[in-house]
């Protein structure tokens, strides 16, 4: 089996008002240094098979079938 | 003209809409359950309701698009057969590709449900015909993820192409929308997508019908 983690971020220039109210948030809590949050998604993936391209093009295929919608969001693999 | 209601799990407005595709064509529509991979050939509009299919999970609308009945949808739209979306159906249409964009987190974060003022950005649509260029419209809208947005050549071609259906007016832009944008159709002009629910302004009862002329117009029962 592959353990693997599929990372799903938003592309650059799309807006974050989730993100906006999360960094307002850490300023009202006294972190005073934040200068950017942007809000993302994790998902750790187990995978039967044990050959790792196999893993890495099924988890491609995942991330830009359903995992990510690729009109405003970038994803990233890691086999771990 | 015969029309279908798609019904997925955690929609929430599929009676509505089934009672104004009842209510100004005389006839109930067909409604067609998710798991079916193929729409009859006599159906000529397709509409697919709002509400929170698959509790939002993941993203709004996305894993409604993946299901077997959009693959059918999708076939069908692009023989010509009119599809309209609204609100959840709205997501769906654009998780499944069938319109461009996305639609993000509403501006404010909140949830809105109020009444909006639409302004018919475009009535040359087979959706639109019943109005006026520019008429304003009584709409109400109940959503957490109306905010459209699109990369900017996109929104270019969307309006290059006059394919803004109706626009928020500036002071009821209830989401942060780009450029006001409350519905679109596709280049070919046969699919709408909208986040205001025409479907509850049908009668006097409902305190207005602003919104039945839209399904007078997908219904084709205006003159052309």
């Amino acid at each position: 089996m592959i353990k693997a983690r599929v990372t799903v971020t938003l592309k650059n220039g799309v807006l974050d008002p989730q993100g906006k109210a999360i960094e307002h948030a850490l300023g009202g809590l006294g972190f005073s240094g934040v200068n950017s949050i942007r809000q993302g998604k994790v998902f750790d993936v187990v995978l039967e098979t044990s050959d790792r391209a196999v893993a890495e093009a099924e988890l491609k295929a995942m991330g830009e079938k359903l995992l990510a919608n690729t009109v405003i969001e970038d994803f990233s693999v890691e086999v771990i | 003209m015969k029309a279908a209601v798609i019904l997925l799990p955690g929609l929430n407005r599929d009676r509505d809409m089934i009672a104004a595709l009842t209510h100004v064509s005389g006839q109930a529509p067909l409604t067609i359950w998710q798991t079916e991979t193929s729409i009859p050939d006599d159906i000529e509009l397709i509409v697919i309701p709002g509400g929170f299919s698959y509790g939002d999970y993941l993203r709004c609308g996305a894993i409604a698009a993946r299901m077997p009945v959009m693959q059918a949808v999708r076939e069908k739209a692009e023989k010509g057969t009119r599809v309209i979306g609204v609100c959840n159906g709205f997501q769906i249409l654009l998780e499944a590709g069938l319109l461009p964009g996305a639609l993000m987190r509403n501006a404010s974060l909140k949830f809105v449900c109020r009444e909006v003022r639409l302004e018919v950005a475009n009535a040359s649509t087979v959706f639109t015909r019943g109005y006026t260029q520019g008429q304003i419209l009584r709409c109400p809208v109940a959503h957490h993820d109306g905010n459209y947005f699109t990369d900017a050549d996109t929104l270019a071609d969307l309006e290059a192409n006059n394919q803004v259906a109706f626009r928020y007016t500036a002071e009821t832009n209830p989401n942060g929308s780009l450029n006001n944008i409350a519905g679109i159709v596709n280049r070919a002009g046969n699919v709408l997508g909208m986040m205001p629910h025409p479907e509850n302004l049908i009668e006097a009862a409902h305190g207005g019908s602003d919104g039945r002329a839209l399904f007078e117009s997908a219904l084709g029962l205006v003159d052309a």
